[in-house]
C-alpha cells in the first residue's frame, strides 16, 4: 500500500535520511521505532511530502506521491496524526472533527463523526467542549478521530503515546488495534518500542537514517540488539 | 512597610525630573531675528516638582494602590454573570443589530450635515476594519500595509472617472476586485512568512503603493493628487445644484424640492451604510462556511491545518484577497466622498489605526470591531478642544485598554457550529 523505495531527504545540506526503503502491506500495523533523532519524523514527513525526497520514490496505492503537494497528499487516502497531538484549541471538538472531514460531504461527516463517537465515548461526552481544556489522553483521541474524518485507508501516528499516562496508552493502542480490525493500516512510530512492537505485525529499526533492522514485530521483541537498545536490556 | 521601594521610588522621580525640567521648563521665545532660551515661571517649575512628588509617593505605596485598584472589577456587576446560552444570545444579537441599522437609517433625516458627514467615515472605516479583521482578527496574518487595498480601491475609481468618465456605480465592482486581485498578488510572495516578517513585508507593500502613487506623476498626478470625482448618482440623477452629465437629471428638480447640499451628503451615507452592512453580513456568513473555519483553523495549528489535506496557499490568499476586497470597497466610497484624493490619505499611519479598531474592537469579533470603529473615529472630533492633546488621550485610552480589556472592547466569542442532525 505504501512503498518508500530507496528515499533520501535533505533539510539543507544535511541528509537525514541515507536510503530507507519502507514497505507496509495493506491491512497490517507497520511499527517504526528509533532513537531521537534517527529520522523518524523526516521519514513520516517525506511520505506527506513536507520535505519532498531529494531522491528515490514513495508510491501510496500504486501512485508516485513523491513531488505531490502535501495538500494533494492528505486528500488521497492518507491521514496522519501529527506528532503533539496538535489539535485545535479554541474550537471545540466537534468543530475539531469537521475539519477532519474538511473535503467530504455532509452526510459523510455525519457518518464519520458517528463512526469516531463509537469508538472514543468520551469524545462524545465532551462534544461541544474546547479542545484545550481536554487532557492530553482525550486530546489525543480527538487528533486520532480528527485523521479518522477523512475515512482514510491508512493512518500514520507520530508517538501517539507521548506525554501521556500508561493507562492512557494502553488504552490508544487498543484503539489502534480495532483500527486494523475494520480494515485500516496503520504505520505507528514510537519510542514506546515494546508497545509499538508488540502491536505491530511488522517493525522497522531507524537509526541515524537508515534501516538497520526489519522483521515482525515478535521478533524483533526478542532480538537481544533490539532489547539492549530500546527495551532497557 | 515600603521600604524596599524606597529607592525604586527615588530613581522614578530624579527621572521624571529630569525628563520633564528640560521640556517644559525651559521656553525658546523669538525676539526679533534672534531666538532666546527662558526660563519658565514659578507654577511650572512647582508642577513639575509636584509630578516628581506624586511620582515618588505612588511608586513607594504602588502595591497597596495596585493591590486596591485590582480589587475593582469585582464591583462590576456583570463580572459574575453566567454567560448567555449561545441560541439566545445569537437572537439578542441579531435583534440588537436590527435595531441599529433601522436607527442608523432614520437618524441623517435628523442630524446635522456635519455629523452625517464624520458618520459616512465612521462606515468607511467599520468597512476596513471589517476587512482587515478577516486577515488579522480571523486569519491571523498581521498586515500592516492593508491600507495599500484601500489606495487601490479609491485611486481606481478616480482614474477611471479622469480618463474614461466611469460612474461610481461601474467603479465600485472594479475597483473591489482591482484591490481584490492586489491583495492576491501581494499574497503570493508572503506565503512563506509569519508572525513579524509577514507584517514588515506588508508594511514595505503598503509604502510601495504610496510611493508609486506619488511618483507616477503623469498618471496620477502624484502628490497633486486627482480632484473632480463625480459623486455617486441614483439612478442618473445628480446630486449637485446644476447637472454636470448629459442625459441626467438632477435629483431636487426631479422630485421638485429646493436643492439642498444635505442630500448628497445624506445619499453617501446611506450607500456607505448599505456598503457596510453588506460587508458586515458577506463576512459574517464567510465566517459560518468552511472557508472560515479553515482560516480558523490555520491561524490555531497550521501543521494541523495541512496535515488534514488543507492548502496554505489556498487559505491564506482567501483571506488576503477578501479582506483587500472590501477594502477595495470602502476606497471607492471614500474617494467619492472626498471628491479628491492623494497619496496623503494612505500613509501607513491609516494601516496603524485600522489595526487599531481590530485589536481594540477584539480580534475576530464583529461587534466588537463596529463599536471600536465608531469610537476611534468619534473621540477625536469630540476631543476637538483639546486639540493639542488629541494623540495623548488616545494614547492614554490605549494603554487603559491593554491593561483592563487586553482581549478587546467585545472578545471574540466563537459561534460553535453544531452538525443537524436528521432524526
Amino acid at each position: 500500500m505504501l512503498v518508500l523505495e530507496d528515499v533520501h531527504t535533505h533539510y539543507g545540506k544535511i541528509e537525514a535520511l541515507h536510503g530507507v526503503s519502507v514497505e507496509v502491506e495493506k491491512g497490517e500495523i507497520v511499527s517504526l521505532i528509533g532513537a531521537n533523532g534517527a529520522g523518524k519524523t523526516t521519514l513520516l514527513m517525506t511520505v506527506c511530502g513536507n520535505p519532498q525526497a531529494t531522491s528515490g520514490r514513495v508510491i501510496f496505492q500504486g501512485r508516485d506521491i513523491t513531488r505531490e503537494m502535501t495538500s494533494n497528499i492528505m486528500r488521497s487516502g492518507i491521514a496522519i496524526v501529527p506528532e503533539g497531538r496538535r489539535v485545535f484549541s479554541g474550537l471545540t471538538v466537534e468543530e475539531n472533527l469537521h475539519m477532519g472531514g474538511f473535503f467530504n460531504t455532509k452526510p459523510e461527516i455525519r457518518k464519520s463523526q458517528d463512526h469516531v463517537y463509537e469508538l472514543f465515548p468520551r469524545l462524545k461526552e465532551r462534544e461541544h467542549q474546547r479542545a484545550g481544556t481536554m487532557s492530553g489522553g482525550e486530546q489525543q483521541m480527538l487528533a486520532i478521530g480528527r485523521a479518522l474524518m477523512s475515512r482514510p485507508n491508512m493512518i500514520i501516528l507520530d508517538e501517539p503515546s507521548l506525554g501521556l499516562a500508561p493507562l492512557v496508552i494502553k488504552q490508544i493502542f487498543e484503539i489502534i488495534g480495532k483500527l486494523r480490525e475494520e480494515g485500516i493500516t496503520v504505520f505507528l512510530v514510537e519510542q514506546n518500542a515494546h508497545q509499538a512492537l508488540n502491536l505491530a505485525d511488522r517493525g522497522y529499526v531507524l537509526e541515524t537514517g537508515r534501516i538497520r533492522l526489519h522483521d515482525t514485530g515478535k521478533n524483533l521483541l526478542a532480538n537481544p540488539d533490539v532489547q539492549n537498545a530500546y527495551l532497557g536490556g | 512597610m515600603a521600604a524596599h521601594n524606597l529607592k525604586h521610588a527615588l530613581f522614578c522621580a530624579i527621572i521624571t525630573l529630569v525628563i520633564s525640567y528640560p521640556i517644559l521648563g525651559f521656553n525658546l521665545e523669538s525676539e526679533g531675528t534672534s531666538i532666546i532660551l527662558e526660563g519658565a515661571g514659578a507654577t511650572t517649575i512647582l508642577g513639575v516638582l509636584l509630578a516628581a512628588v506624586i511620582v515618588f509617593l505612588f511608586q513607594l505605596f504602588r502595591d497597596s494602590v495596585m493591590g486596591s485598584l485590582r480589587q475593582l472589577p469585582a464591583i462590576n456587576p456583570l463580572a459574575n454573570r453566567k454567560p448567555m446560552e449561545q441560541s439566545k444570545r445569537l437572537r439578542l444579537e441579531s435583534t440588537l443589530l436590527t435595531l441599529m441599522i433601522i436607527g442608523a437609517l432614520i437618524w441623517p433625516f435628523l442630524a446635522s450635515r456635519g455629523a452625517v458627514d464624520l458618520a459616512t467615515l465612521v462606515l468607511i472605516y467599520i468597512m476596513l476594519a471589517l476587512g482587515l479583521n478577516v486577515v488579522v482578527g480571523l486569519a491571523g496574518l498581521l498586515d500592516l500595509g492593508y491600507v495599500a487595498f484601500y489606495a487601490v480601491g479609491a485611486y481606481t475609481f478616480a482614474l477611471l472617472s479622469q480618463y474614461y468618465g466611469v460612474s461610481f456605480w461601474f467603479a465600485l465592482p472594479i475597483g473591489a476586485l482591482l484591490a481584490a486581485l492586489f491583495g492576491l498578488v501581494l499574497g503570493f510572495p508572503v506565503l512563506r512568512l509569519r508572525g513579524d516578517y509577514l507584517a514588515i513585508v506588508t508594511l514595505g507593500f503598503g509604502e510601495i503603493i504610496r510611493i508609486l502613487l506619488n511618483n507616477m506623476t503623469s498618471l496620477t498626478g502624484g502628490p497633486n493628487g486627482i480632484g473632480g470625482i463625480p459623486d455617486p448618482t441614483l439612478f442618473g440623477m445628480e446630486f449637485g445644484r446644476r447637472v454636470k452629465e448629459e442625459g441626467n437629471t438632477s435629483f431636487h428638480e426631479t422630485f421638485g424640492i429646493a436643492y439642498s447640499g444635505e442630500h448628497k451628503v445624506i445619499f453617501l451615507y446611506l450607500i456607505a451604510l448599505v456598503l457596510a452592512v453588506i460587508t458586515a453580513v458577506a463576512i459574517r456568513r464567510l465566517m459560518r462556511m468552511p472557508v472560515g473555519r479553515a482560516w480558523e483553523a490555520l491561524r490555531e495549528d497550521e501543521i494541523a491545518a495541512k496535515s488534514l489535506g488543507l492548502s496554505r496557499t489556498a487559505v491564506k490568499l482567501s483571506a488576503f484577497t477578501i479582506g483587500a476586497f472590501f477594502a477595495g470597497f470602502a476606497g471607492t466610497v471614500f474617494a467619492s466622498k472626498q471628491g479628491f484624493i492623494s497619496p496623503e490619505s494612505f500613509v501607513f499611519l491609516e494601516s496603524a489605526i485600522i489595526l487599531a479598531i481590530v485589536v481594540l474592537g477584539g480580534m475576530g469579533s464583529q461587534m466588537g470591531v463596529i463599536l471600536a470603529a465608531i469610537a476611534v473615529t468619534i473621540l477625536p472630533e469630540l476631543a476637538r478642544e483639546f486639540s493639542e492633546y488629541r494623540m495623548l488621550i488616545f494614547g492614554a485610552a490605549m494603554v487603559l485598554m491593554m491593561v483592563w480589556r487586553p482581549q478587546g472592547l467585545m472578545p471574540m466569542r466563537r459561534i460553535h457550529i453544531e452538525l443537524k442532525r436528521q432524526e
